[in-house]
């Protein structure tokens, strides 16, 4: 009960910076979770209508390496590039974001039953018309669960960027190790777990709203 | 250039404790791999054999993966204290995840011919388990260890935060001094150690999946 109490007057007295590391660490990963849709999801696409293998395994290897870095080793990468900041740590997660979307979405374009598409040919679709009519909207399951395990990670993994100064929830965990002080640490934990669990909810939604049934 | 004969005269004058700074990451990574393979592989034998256990149990490692890796470890720390033994144990807890899982899955992916087999020529259910199931769960088991290594490779680099040892203690200080022949000193080495592992960990599944097959 004393330990509540004083909880509540932590949060009482705290909470503006509370809410502003947690406003630090939405944007970061919101801003990186954006970035690596837009790049990705085409990639993939285009993966998956080119011919050379070559040129696929060459990209899932460098995806693959990426994530295989420790995290705080490709943050720390980054800095001698970007110096620290805001910018590094989106970099960093970006590059570590790669595979997983890339992957699913790669999964899902693949799984697509020819017959589909070559009904969508004998329709007489375009490519492009076929791409966004057909093939997208038949891959979305798959692709949503990509951005979905992707967001979930990247929230888990921003944390770490307050490593290299970009602020947001590590920050809170951060001082709470220095102080030695439980409910700092508590509260930037269950925070985070709170973001990435409303996050998965969301796009839960979104998902459900898009797909064909 | 001149960069690179900086780092490698740095890393030539201080091979001996970036030596000895490996030789701990692999041995915290050791360690808390093999207390994951002595707790995970029970548990997710449990949880094959008990189908109403089996949601609990890897909900609870999946909840257990959901938290920050850096706020995971500052909790331990708050009941552990610093140290190699609470870095031990959060290497645990992350890497439990993939060992439950895949045993789990493994021992489920098991053609019931091969059981229904077993069980006709006498087996006791221990006997099927131990000859039968768990074998041809290896491989399955094999790709759970070498995520797993991977990712405790990485969570072991931010060790250093909660007093333990290490690579990451070179990238910390690194980060901290703005001095990037220090991160790359560190990173370097954490990075092939990641990479080292997750292909040979790829070979030993790979070969014990061609002894299957």
């Amino acid at each position: 009960m004393i330990f509540f109490q004083g909880y509540m007057k932590y949060w009482r007295e705290d909470y503006s910076s509370i809410l502003a590391y947690m406003y630090e660490h939405m944007i970061i990963s919101l801003t990186v979770i954006a970035l690596s849709i837009t790049f990705s999801i085409p990639l993939a696409v285009y993966l998956t209508k080119i011919k050379s293998d070559l040129i696929k395994t060459i990209t899932f290897n460098i995806a693959n390496i990426f994530q295989t870095i420790p995290t705080i080793a490709l943050l720390a990468l980054v800095i001698p590039l970007f110096g620290i900041g805001f910018v590094p740590a989106v970099v960093a997660l970006f590059l570590y974001s790669l595979l997983p979307l890339l992957r699913n979405t790669y999964a899902g374009m693949n799984s697509i039953d020819p017959g589909i598409i070559e009904a969508a040919k004998g329709m007489g679709y375009g490519t492009i018309q076929r791409l966004f009519k057909i093939e997208l909207p038949v891959a979305l399951p798959y692709i949503m669960s990509g951005i979905r395990v992707t967001s979930v990670y990247i929230i888990s993994w921003t944390t770490l960027a307050a490593l290299i100064g970009a602020g947001g929830l590590g920050d809170l965990v951060l001082a709470g190790i220095g102080y030695n002080d439980s409910m700092m640490i508590f509260t930037g934990t269950f925070l985070a777990i709170i973001i990435a669990i409303s996050l998965d909810l969301v796009i839960n939604k979104i998902e459900k709203i898009f797909s064909y049934s | 250039m001149n960069f690179i004969t900086e780092l490698a005269v740095y890393m030539a004058e201080n091979s001996n404790e970036l030596l000895a700074l490996t030789i701990e990451h692999i041995l915290m990574v050791a360690c808390g791999i093999a207390l994951s393979l002595v707790i995970g592989i029970p548990l997710g034998i449990l949880a094959a054999r008990f189908q109403k256990l089996a949601p609990v149990i890897i909900s609870i490692t999946n909840v257990i993966q959901l938290v920050p890796s850096l706020a995971m470890l500052a909790i331990l720390m708050l009941y552990l204290g610093f140290g190699f033994k609470t870095i031990a144990i959060g290497l645990f807890l992350y890497s439990l995840l993939p060992i439950v899982k895949n045993t789990y899955v493994g021992i489920k992916e098991v053609d019931d011919g091969i059981k229904e087999a077993g069980i006709g020529i006498g087996m006791s259910p221990l006997q099927l388990l131990a000859k039968i199931q768990f074998p041809l769960s290896i491989p399955y088991l094999m790709a759970g260890l070498r995520l797993a290594a991977v990712i405790a490779v990485s969570v072991a680099a931010i060790g250093p935060y909660i007093g333990a040892g290490g690579l990451g203690k070179e990238i910390i200080s690194g980060i901290s001094l703005q001095d990037d022949i220090k991160i790359y000193a560190g990173a370097i080495p954490a990075t092939l150690i990641a990479i080292i592992a997750d292909l040979a960990l790829g070979l030993v599944e790979r070969k014990t999946k061609k002894r299957l097959a």
